[in-house]
């Protein structure tokens, strides 16, 4: 008994282990090779501002946009945000999607810290957010024209990543017809 | 010039770790007082090495030499020289040799100090923490190299990130450290007991003070790290469960059990190898939490340089030390002897359920944590949980173990009585019961779940005061000598167990009663909040060494009176922070965002935060609480291997 009972923490580490090996191979680096390319799983998402209805999928044809995933419970999302209000200043189309939580709360939040989307929605299942292969907030798909996904950013927008790499590809993507 | 030496030195302290553990290792099994001795002149070599390093890479970053790549990544010319310095350790190959800095210099204090121990236990232990530098040495080196040369070199460096310019960096990550690598010494133990095969009265009376060493700044660094994130990252906010923060907050309550189970061993020579078990968790979560930040397995604010193959290598790390160390332990554990019995009910027992309640909730928040990983593996589903899994399944074991803490103190050793006990609690039951009532009163009954936590935080209070005053009660007929003889222990214990009262007061406040506005206000405009009147005077630029800040004033009066708040946007080369303006009451903190500008003027965040300087009052308190019981002389190395000193301390009352 005394020795099964010291068993018990190697196994469990090695069940742990393998949970961690398998989560390295798989996270975050291969996800987004799945949908690069490819159109955006159809969605159609409720109401987040409530004055405003919320969109589909389909609304997001026609020029190039960034969809933004974000919840008011996460950390680096606050981090984020000011990069997205000044994106909006310059002339970014922002549509944002609020993420596992209810409208209210996300639209409170939008409202105490500036509001960067043109359109917002809100997917309090996280339903649309699995579709989408979410595994964090934030994220952030750029689309083109045709609604695509050309590109996915995992975790915050930092001056950087704005700079070094969503930027030229939108200019690209601006310039595609 | 500097880079070249502490590569070399780098090099040299690899190899040292190599021999260290050999040596030891091996002059352990053999018997060899030769090799043993070699081994621990290794250790302290090692250690020498290892601050020569760092001391190259620290040279490097205050003289600006932006030919070195990483100090032309984190550094340049206009940063402050202390954050020129505190920039050695703001990258991740920095960060990794202040972790191998803490681990040399811990490895040549057991060899220098620990002469008092048996000769092979020493040996062993300098054998494992031999074979994590090799580990962690080799990992610098061969993945995250903080020397590499930059050709070009660059005349100007890239700045260091401005969120982490700010006094808290400076000594965050290092206090971290110290807690994290400290549990590498209390693992080293373990390791080395359980390939001695024995457990005894030396080996408890050694571990205790690492642990305590570990404890206190861990314990200070995560409430440094929390207080930062409050006034630095300017949402108001103390904790966030996010991975990182909880990456810290696992081994802490590991390394809480296992301070708690360490005195037990101790004293009764009990719990022998569930000490030994936590402590093996213990460092293996440390060893997570590093993984944590570094493999990109999770996204997090604090993320370093996400790079998946660095993360195999820390996994490689892991799945050695603590794979072989639990290995070790099904193997070992169950020939070690059972340590002596005690009642259900007693000083142990009450220990056994503190380590219970302890272990859940480092469960909890580790399920948390890695979920997204989990239940990626399960189903298909990805999910990721937030505040309200904490609040759910956190609180409700937090709580009972709040309300049991004071009762641990008030126990007997091996049997006691439970109407013993309840009288020994009257007088904390008492004033808990009486906050509970002006907390009703005050509140009304919608705020009965506050009321009751506002008793809980009085209970542990009053509770943790009662256990010196029942000391100096029973030696009344001398008060000034039963004071002055107090053993600082008791002391510690009671200021812990009092920070974590007011830790609880502060969450109480700001949970329950925080509120918050947002508005745009243009100087010269007045909102009322909070039972205040908020004025912004003016906006103004204004020049600091390396950004310039857009200043807004503000002019406040109200129920804490009249006073004026400045608070600032700042501009750094690449990109902009955000310094709150914070009013700090003992009653509650006004908390004041100055954000963008909109319409003529700007928009403004005010959050009133009622007693939220309470919960760092309760972590600093609970810190030194620990740094005060480790100067009892009781705990104080090599003490107790020398003769025993005439009895002037009373032997404890209880």
């Amino acid at each position: 008994m005394r020795r099964a009972l010291a068993l018990l923490p190697v196994g469990l580490f090695v069940l742990v282990l393998l949970g961690f090996m398998i989560g390295l191979r798989r996270d975050p680096s291969i996800l987004p090779s799945m949908l690069i390319g490819k159109p955006l799983p159809a969605f159609v998402l409720a109401p987040l501002r409530a004055e405003e209805p919320g969109f589909a999928s389909a609304e997001l044809i026609g020029e190039p946009v960034l969809l933004n995933v974000f919840a008011s419970w996460c950390g680096p999302c606050k981090e984020e945000h000011p990069v997205l209000l000044q994106l909006k200043a310059q002339g970014v189309k922002i549509v944002g999607l609020d993420w596992k939580e209810g409208a209210t709360d996300g639209a409170r939040w939008l409202a105490a810290n500036g509001d960067p989307y043109v359109r917002a929605g809100n997917d309090a299942s996280g339903r649309t957010g699995i579709d989408l292969g979410v595994s964090g907030v934030p994220e952030t798909f750029v689309l083109d024209r045709r609604g695509r996904v050309r590109y996915r950013q995992v975790g915050a927008i930092t001056p950087e990543v704005w700079s070094q790499t969503i930027a030229p590809l939108m200019a690209k993507l601006m310039a595609e017809s | 010039m500097a880079a070249e030496v502490g590569q070399f030195a780098l090099i040299l302290a690899f190899v040292l770790a190599v021999v260290q553990a050999v040596a030891t290792l091996w002059g352990a099994h053999r018997g060899e007082p030769v090799l043993m001795a070699l081994g621990r002149a290794a250790a302290v070599l090692q250690g020498g090495f290892v601050i020569l390093a760092f001391a190259c890479l620290a040279a490097s970053y205050v003289a600006c030499d932006f030919s070195v790549a990483l100090v032309a990544q984190h550094s340049n010319t206009q940063q402050p020289l202390a954050y020129r310095f505190a920039a050695t350790w703001g990258s991740h190959e920095g960060s990794m040799l202040l972790w191998v800095l803490i681990l040399g210099i811990y490895g040549a204090a057991v060899s220098l100090f620990g002469g008092a121990l048996r000769e092979t236990l020493q040996a062993r232990v300098l054998g494992v923490q031999g074979l994590i530098g090799v580990a962690f040495l080799g990992f610098l080196i061969f993945t995250s190299n903080p020397f590499l040369r930059l050709s070009p070199v660059p005349l100007e460096g890239t700045e260091l990130n401005p969120l982490l310019q700010d006094p808290g960096l400076v000594s965050h990550p290092p206090l971290l450290y110290l807690g994290y690598v400290g549990f590498s010494v209390a693992f080293a133990f373990a390791v080395a007991a359980l390939l001695e095969g024995r457990v005894d009265a030396a080996w408890a009376r050694w571990v205790r003070p690492w642990v305590l060493a570990a404890w206190v700044p861990l314990t200070a660094g995560i409430t440094l790290g929390s207080l930062w994130a409050y006034y630095e990252l300017g949402w108001g906010g103390w904790w966030f469960w996010d991975p990182v923060e909880n990456a810290s907050l696992m081994p802490w309550l590991l390394g809480t059990a296992l301070l708690h189970s360490s005195l037990v061993l101790e004293r009764r020579g009990a719990l022998v190898s569930w000490t030994i078990l936590l402590a093996i968790l213990t460092f293996s979560l440390s060893l997570v939490g590093t993984f944590l930040v570094r493999s990109g397995i999770l996204t997090s604010v604090h993320a370093f340089a996400v790079d998946p193959r660095r993360g195999i290598y820390i996994l490689g790390i892991i799945a050695v030390t603590t794979g072989a160390a639990l290995g070790l332990y099904a193997w070992r554990a169950p020939g070690l002897r059972t340590g002596a019995l005690f009642a259900p009910l007693s000083r142990e027992g009450g220990i056994t359920l503190n380590n219970l309640f302890l272990v859940a909730l480092a469960a909890t928040v580790f399920l948390g944590t890695f979920s997204p990983v989990f239940i990626e593996l399960v189903g298909s589903d990805k999910i990721s949980v937030g505040p309200p899994y904490y609040a759910r399944t956190f609180a409700p074991l937090a709580i009972p173990l709040l309300a049991l803490v004071v009762f641990g103190p008030m126990l007997n050793w091996k049997r006691d009585a439970v109407a013993a006990v309840l009288r020994r609690v009257r007088i904390p039951a008492a004033i808990a019961a009486a906050a509970v009532l002006i907390g009703l009163v005050t509140v009304g009954w919608k705020g009965v779940v506050s009321a009751a936590a506002l008793g809980l935080a009085a209970w542990l209070v009053a509770g943790a005061f009662a256990i010196p005053a029942r000391r100096w009660w029973a030696g009344r007929a001398n008060l000034a000598r039963s004071i002055r003889t107090t053993p600082p222990a008791v002391l510690g214990l009671s200021l812990a167990h009092a920070g974590l009262g007011l830790l609880l007061l502060g969450v109480t406040g700001v949970s329950a009663w925080h509120s918050d506005k947002v508005l745009t206000m243009r100087p010269g405009d007045s909102t009322a909040f909070a039972g205040r009147t908020i004025t912004l005077d003016a906006v103004g630029l204004a020049d600091g060494p390396n950004y310039q800040a857009r200043q807004a004033r503000f002019e406040i009066t109200g129920k804490d009176g009249s006073y004026a708040m400045v608070g600032e946007r700042r501009a750094y080369v690449t990109s902009q922070t955000t310094e709150a303006a914070i009013h700090v009451t003992p009653l509650g903190n006004l908390y004041i965002s100055g954000g963008d500008e909109a319409d003529g003027g700007i928009v403004v965040r005010l959050w009133d935060h009622p007693f939220i300087v309470w919960i760092w009052i309760g972590g600093f308190a609970m810190a030194l609480g620990g740094l005060v019981s480790l100067s009892d002389r009781r705990l104080r190395l090599g003490v107790a291997a020398r003769a025993p000193r005439p009895a002037l301390v009373p032997a404890p009352a209880e």
